[in-house]
């Protein structure tokens, strides 16, 4: 029998209710058409400049109803926390597999600002769905560093229990963990919670099958799910103009009949204003919202990519200057809401966490090869017992040499 | 067609029994939440969850969106949410689109997190021909379950079963594919609901961790294997060469993950030959796993080689073809002839 017995609510607002109401509601709220909130702005949300100045007010929300204050200085300065952080452990992974302690590390240096807004976007409760290029997401919302870099290192497919911390495995197929987004979604909607699932994915991945099904899925059920599409313009080396001939892929969210928007994924202050609106505007009306985030892959696919066979060194430079670390530390700067002696005490806690990753990784981790028959079914069959007696019969007779 | 009271013995059809069974999990577990294409007003195609929206609410038996990756990620989603989903793929050759969702997901989700996450989901799977259908309405597509390392893979041939089984696949804290072979949906059985919901109240394991197949019927000369559709044929096989003076012994697997590769033995060992009886096309088929099953472990006692009659090994044939292609009982009959009797 089942270790869970919740009573849900009789019906839901689901399938059966106009699908139009939600969306009715919120474009009434900023005094807008269902068309123009469910539209992206006419160009991404920028707040900060490349040079890290505040962009001036009218220039950011560029169509009426598509505003977006700025967030509070005490979460800014969190947020330069976590994005110092996220970057010195991109670096540190990458200087890992170089050594070969990491089996692979698909790194989002570049694209840290959409990393660090997607947890600090969520409230206490919420889920997170990441891709296997999310791994600075999955550290800001919470989990231990070197419990997420089992899977890299090689030890375990996934070093954290997802229902603790409400973040599920880095998923590697393709926009697979949306649809599971929009389930655990729908689940907490049936018992009456209000949870929010943010369910992160590529520019190409938008071209899976799954993409559709799930922002349908989300739409249909009006469940409170924010989709956050990093487009950091490369599927390995294929560029986004082979993948959609959409306007934008924000525009991709009108046609499943929810809003999207685009963000200047580099500017970490728009990334947080724009998904936290997100996000509340799904708790308050349970619904989705597909957030196209603009960003830029700084670094090869994996070590085993070779990118300079598809992308000139030219095209990586330009987007140095577009770099989010040092717009946010400039505008917190000149905003005199970050000290030296702030910058200091997060700069060694970036290298105290980089420190542990090394002291975690370069430890050979002492594993049981028999384990591998142990989680397969909640009791080993008969079959997977013979075969750990194998196992462990070879293990024995190779130990005694 | 719910809870339906009578005098036993009763007649029960299968449909019946897989549909109270949905409706009996429904009632003694919140969790459990029946969704698919067309399970809610219409009561499925084949009429299997009738009533459960009208009886327990839209929350929790409903339709989706018509797209089975969608289903089967929904319930991944649910199920990681504490819920307790019964999919329902419309058809055997419909599900294809959820297999990327089932085979990289739902099968590996427990081992991928060291067993923190199971999910308890069942998918429920028409299959098998037999009932005229078209192209895409008749795959037997179990093996390709099967061979994913995770799943379990149900398929009952009798009213209890439909019951039994489906009620501990849908308690069962590992994902179940849950096979009902269409051609049985409208058979019926001499058992009461109430028999059924006592006997499995009393002792919920009709399968068990090990899986238990049953012997429908004892016999000295040869084993007949077979599971789902096939079991019939089997069974009428047997009765066919008692007059023959050959002595079959029928084994229904009922799963075939777990395999009761005791059972298997016990009765290999015991008659010596063995044929096994599927409807899957038979080239590296589950039918396959069974030969080598039995010649790993029961190579010493046999008499013969082991024989296989399972359908060819073509794409399912248009409905009016279907009965050359199928086991029937004149099959399995020559089967037994070539089983070197004049040892």
């Amino acid at each position: 029998m089942s270790e869970e017995s919740t009573p849900l609510q009789d019906s839901f607002d689901g399938p059966s209710s106009d699908p139009a109401a939600q969306i009715m509601e919120a474009s009434r709220e900023f005094g807008i058409s269902p068309e123009q909130y469910m539209l992206p702005a006419e160009q991404q949300i920028r707040l900060l400049s490349p040079t890290g100045e505040l962009v001036p007010e009218e220039e950011q929300g560029t169509s009426p109803g598509h505003e977006y204050p700025l967030p509070d200085d005490d979460l800014l300065v969190r947020a330069y926390e976590a994005l110092v952080i996220g970057r010195r452990i991109n670096d540190q992974n990458y200087a890992l597999v170089r050594q070969g302690r990491l089996a692979v590390y698909p790194s989002s240096h570049g694209q840290e600002a959409c990393q660090v807004g997607a947890a600090l976007a969520l409230d206490d409760g919420d889920w997170m769905f990441p891709t296997y290029r999310d791994t600075v997401a999955v550290i800001s919302r919470g989990v231990a560093p070197e419990d997420v870099m089992v899977s890299f290192r090689g030890d375990w497919h996934c070093g954290y229990d997802p229902q603790q911390h409400q973040v599920a495995p880095q998923s590697t197929p393709l926009t697979t963990q949306l649809l599971h987004a929009v389930g655990v979604a729908h689940a907490a909607k049936l018992r009456g919670e209000d949870t929010v699932v943010i369910a992160m994915c590529g520019d190409g991945a938008t071209s899976e099958g799954d993409f559709h099904e799930a922002l349908n899925f989300a739409a249909v059920f009006e469940v409170p799910v924010v989709f956050l599409v990093q487009n950091n313009g490369f599927a390995i080396s294929v560029p986004l103009s082979s993948q959609s001939a959409a306007p934008t892929l924000a525009h991709k969210a009108i046609g499943y009949g929810l809003a999207g928007e685009r963000v200047d994924g580099n500017d970490l202050v728009a990334v947080l204003a724009t998904l936290r609106r997100a996000v509340h505007l799904a708790r308050e009306h349970s619904m989705p919202l597909l957030v196209e985030a603009m960003t830029y892959r700084m670094q090869a696919h994996t070590n085993a990519d070779d990118d300079s066979r598809y992308r000139d060194s030219d095209e990586v430079d330009q987007w140095k200057q577009k770099d989010p670390l040092q717009r946010m530390q400039r505008f917190l700067s000149g905003r005199g809401v970050l000290t030296n002696e702030d910058e200091t005490r997060i700069g060694e806690r970036a290298e105290e966490v980089a420190a542990a990753l090394r002291a975690t990784m370069t430890t050979d981790p002492s594993m049981d090869p028999l384990e591998i028959f142990d989680h397969v079914y909640s009791e080993p069959t008969a079959q997977l017992r013979a075969q750990r007696e194998q196992l462990a019969d070879e293990l024995a007779r190779s130990e005694e040499g | 067609m719910t809870a339906t009271t009578t005098q036993a013995p009763a007649k029960t059809t299968f449909a019946a029994a897989l549909n109270t069974a949905l409706a009996d999990s429904m009632e003694t577990d919140a969790g459990v939440c029946v969704f698919g294409e067309d399970v809610g007003t219409l009561g499925g195609v084949f009429r299997i969850t009738d009533g459960l929206t009208a009886r327990f609410g839209t929350s929790r038996c409903f339709d989706t969106p018509l797209a089975e990756s969608g289903i089967a990620g929904m319930a991944v989603g649910m199920a990681l949410n504490g819920m307790r989903p019964v999919i329902e793929m419309q058809f055997d050759a419909f599900a294809y689109p959820a297999l990327e969702q089932i085979f990289s997901h739902i099968a590996k989700y427990a081992n991928r997190t060291r067993g923190n996450v199971r999910l308890p989901i069942v998918i429920r799977i028409p299959y098998g021909g037999g009932v005229g259908g078209v192209e895409h309405h008749c795959d037997s597509s179990e093996a390709y379950y099967a061979h994913t390392a995770g799943l379990k893979v149900f398929t009952p041939a009798t009213v209890s079963d439909a019951y039994l089984m489906l009620r501990e696949a849908v308690d069962s804290p590992d994902p179940v594919v849950f096979f009902e072979p269409k051609k049985l949906y409208w058979s019926k059985d001499e058992v009461s609901l109430d028999d059924l919901r006592a006997r499995y109240d009393g002792e919920p394991t009709a399968v068990g961790s090990e899986g238990r197949a049953a012997v429908v019927r004892e016999g000295t000369d040869v084993s007949l294997i077979s599971y789902g559709p096939s079991v019939s044929a089997a069974v009428k096989a047997a009765e066919a060469a008692e007059e023959d003076g050959i002595s079959a012994e029928v084994l229904d697997l009922r799963t075939i993950v777990p395999f009761d590769d005791a059972a298997l033995r016990a009765t290999v060992e015991k008659t010596g030959r063995a044929v096994v009886v599927a409807e899957a096309q038979g080239f590296v088929s589950v039918a396959s796993e069974i030969v080598a099953r039995i010649q790993e472990q029961c190579f010493h006692s046999l008499a013969s080689p082991v024989l296989r009659v399972t359908g060819f090994d073509i794409p399912y044939p248009a409905p009016k073809l279907e009965e050359h292609h199928l086991p029937n009982v004149d099959r399995i009959l020559d089967a037994l002839d070539e089983l070197q009797w004049e040892d």
